[in-house]
């Protein structure tokens, strides 16, 4: 019986991790929580937003989420704060923050 | 019912290829292996089996499909020779990291330079460390019998990894020699379908295959390949008593002949064990108490049980058909000494390297060997400080 | 009691002497034998001199190197005899076969002194009139069958003749042709 993802971490023993450390579930990314390794923070003004939606594709980890054809808020669990967003809105409606 | 018949070793492991029907088999044509594909082919040609032939533009590519096909769930094949097996070096790591039960047909050809087509074990030797079983054959029947059991060793759900298959060039893979073969219904049922657990193309399932591995959990993964190359010594023995029951024909990790009480032993791989079979023969008969150990099974290294088969001998001789290039001798000759120490053997052992390039081997050469190993065991040495057989030298008659 | 029969044989590349080795593996085994048939190659181009083996016994065959001291031996090209020393190894008690337009006087001493038997056919001739085509390992099969002894000559005739129907179900003239090649190759040879 292998492990699920959740389960699965530093302290594993070789015994219990998968064959070729295969994986047999999707979107276990969303365990790995990537947020923490951000300096700087994407903030979103909503005023300024015109929901053109630029900003989700160049997102690399998927961290602006949209519903309904409207973007939220980001995702900070998983954000690294790479900045790119803001390089690519063209309404300066993202701006970074130093810090988390 | 056993069927008498005679075909070469490639011809050989393209029946036993058409009796499993394999799902995917991508193959490259090198020298001297390709009639396998050919033949393959024609057989899909035919309609006689419904293998999926996947033409590709180089070795690398044809073990990178190979992989896909496998990750995807496809009972997959290939085969290949030297330079063939060399240009697929990086990939055949990933074959077996990933666990995937692939087998190739190696036909064992001289790697280059200089470059030549002839049998030697240098193309299958150089990938002894990638992580894939081993499995050698004397002559066609061993081809077969050991293309049929391959499967049943790499999909165990202990083991999982690729083999190969290993035959010498033209040697065996040309010569056409008497076979007995298998009927196909008793093959299909002793090879079985392949229902792997995991696989890409599973439709309730998703699956990450070779995900990338940080520190904390690479050598984890290597620990638990190791563990399935251990385990793979009792599978085989397993399958190997499974296939005597269907074919009668005896197999383990290595053969012994006349070994039990020998004095004097060789320990060789592959074609060259037939001739010193003959030459131990002749050599009883004159009252000198010869023996072989032909070995079959290269990885797992079965070192534990061939230093006990053979620590009663007063002296051994290991075959390399492999040069080195340690400036010590061959890795049969590495591997297997060091096996010996472990178990405070104390026979002289001398390495020999022998038939690079197909460099033919005869009776009488065998004879010397033995001959050899006589006076060593009386403490003259006149193997030299680097011995080769079958080689012309300055210094003196090698 | 063991008895092997081991024969040499000697062509180019593109000759078919391969294929005679072969085939002749072929009849034997279909006669009930133990064989080994195999090639030796070294440059494999069309006209390079190649070496083909074979081994026939009534117990089975495990030594796998190159025959050395053969009973006998077949040369498919007499050009060879200036460039390769067919002759070694092989036992007086034996025979050499050569396929050749020349007589056997004007072929003895190209032969490096070999004491045996020496047979000669004209394998051309041979195929031209039965078979239009120059093939010489029909004839060659037959004459070495012949000199050999290894098997009864009415033997080798059915077993061809039910393997080539076999092959050639098709095309039955081409039976008819390799047939006739054969009977009249056992004339020839002398």
């Amino acid at each position: 019986m292998t492990l699920k993802a959740e389960f699965i971490n530093e302290k594993t023993s070789w015994q219990d991790l998968t064959e070729g450390l295969q994986i047999h579930e999707p979107a276990t990314s969303k365990l790995f929580e990537t947020g923490e390794w951000r300096t700087s923070t994407p903030v979103w003004e909503k005023d300024k937003c015109k929901q053109c939606l630029l900003c989700v594709p160049y997102c690399p980890d998927t961290c602006i989420l949209v519903s309904e054809d409207r973007r939220g808020e980001f995702d900070y669990a998983h954000c690294k704060g790479c900045g790119i967003c803001a390089k690519a809105c063209p309404f300066g409606a993202i701006t970074m923050k130093e810090g988390e | 019912m056993a069927i008498k018949d005679r075909m070469s070793g490639n011809e050989a492991v393209a029946h036993a290829i058409r009796q499993i029907n394999p799902d995917v088999m991508p193959a490259f044509p090198i020298t001297p292996s390709t009639e396998i594909p050919q033949y393959v082919s024609s057989m899909i040609a035919n309609g006689e089996i419904d293998t999926e032939f996947i033409p590709v533009e180089s070795e690398h590519s044809s073990m990178s499909a190979a992989i896909g096909a496998s990750a995807a769930g496809a009972r997959t094949l290939t085969a290949t020779s030297s330079c063939g097996l060399a240009l697929m070096w990086e990939v055949l790591y990933v074959a077996a990291s990933n666990r995937l039960p692939i087998m190739m047909e190696v036909v064992n050809r001289a790697l280059s330079g200089p470059i030549n087509i002839n049998a030697e074990h240098s193309d299958s030797m150089g990938a002894r460390d990638c992580g894939w079983i081993q499995i050698y054959a004397e002559n066609n029947q061993e081809a077969y019998d050991n293309t049929l059991q391959a499967y049943r060793i790499a999909e165990h759900a202990s083991v999982k990894l690729p083999v190969m298959i290993c035959q010498d060039g033209f040697i065996t893979s040309h010569a056409v020699e008497n076979i007995t073969l298998l009927e196909d219904e008793p093959v299909k049922r002793f090879v079985g379908t392949y229902e792997p657990e995991h696989y890409l193309l599973r439709e309730d399932e998703s699956m990450a295959v070779g995900p990338y591995a940080v520190s904390c959990y690479c050598m984890e993964a290597k620990r638990a390949q190791a563990q399935a190359m251990i385990n793979a010594k009792d599978v085989i023995l397993q399958v190997a008593r499974e296939f005597e029951a269907i074919s009668g024909r005896s197999y383990g990790f290595f053969e012994e002949y006349r070994l039990e009480d020998a004095e004097y032993a060789i320990v060789a791989i592959g074609s060259v064990c037939g001739t010193i079979k003959e030459a131990v023969d002749g050599l009883r008969e004159k009252g000198c108490k010869a023996g072989l150990l032909k070995v079959r099974v290269f990885r797992p290294f079965p070192g534990e049980e061939m230093a006990a088969a053979l620590k009663h001998c007063k002296a051994i001789a290991i075959m390399d058909r492999c040069e080195g290039y340690n400036s010590v001798g061959g890795p049969l000759g590495a591997e297997l000494t060091a096996a010996l120490y472990r178990v405070k053997a104390v026979s002289e052992v001398v390495n020999i390297t022998y038939g690079l390039s197909g460099r033919d081997v005869k009776v009488s050469d065998v004879e010397v060997v033995y001959d050899g190993l006589e006076k060593l065991a009386q403490g003259e040495n006149c193997f030299g400080e680097y011995p080769y057989i079958g080689l012309r030298s300055a210094d003196r008659a090698e | 009691m063991r008895t092997l029969t081991e024969i040499r044989w000697h062509g180019r590349g593109g000759q078919g002497a391969k294929t005679a080795a072969l085939l002749l593996a072929d009849v034997a085994f279909n006669m009930g034998k133990h064989v080994q048939g195999f090639p030796e190659y070294g440059p494999e181009r069309m006209g390079a001199p190649i070496t083909a083996y074979d081994r026939i016994s009534d117990y089975p065959i495990r030594v796998h190197s190159n025959i050395y001291e053969p009973d006998f031996v077949a040369v498919v090209d007499d050009t060879l005899l200036h460039t390769v020393d067919v002759t070694m190894g092989l036992k007086e008690d034996g025979a050499i076969l050569i396929n050749t337009l020349k007589k056997k006087e004007e072929i003895i001493p190209l032969l490096n002194g070999y004491k045996g038997k020496v047979f000669v056919i004209d394998a051309r001739r041979v195929c031209m009139e039965t078979l239009g085509k120059y093939f010489p390992n029909t004839p060659m099969l037959a004459a070495i069958v012949k000199v050999s002894g290894l098997m009864e000559e009415d033997a080798f005739l059915r077993e061809m003749e039910s393997s080539l129907k076999h092959k050639f179900a098709k095309k039955p003239e081409v039976l008819e042709g390799n047939m006739r090649a054969l009977k009249m190759a056992f004339q020839e040879v002398y």
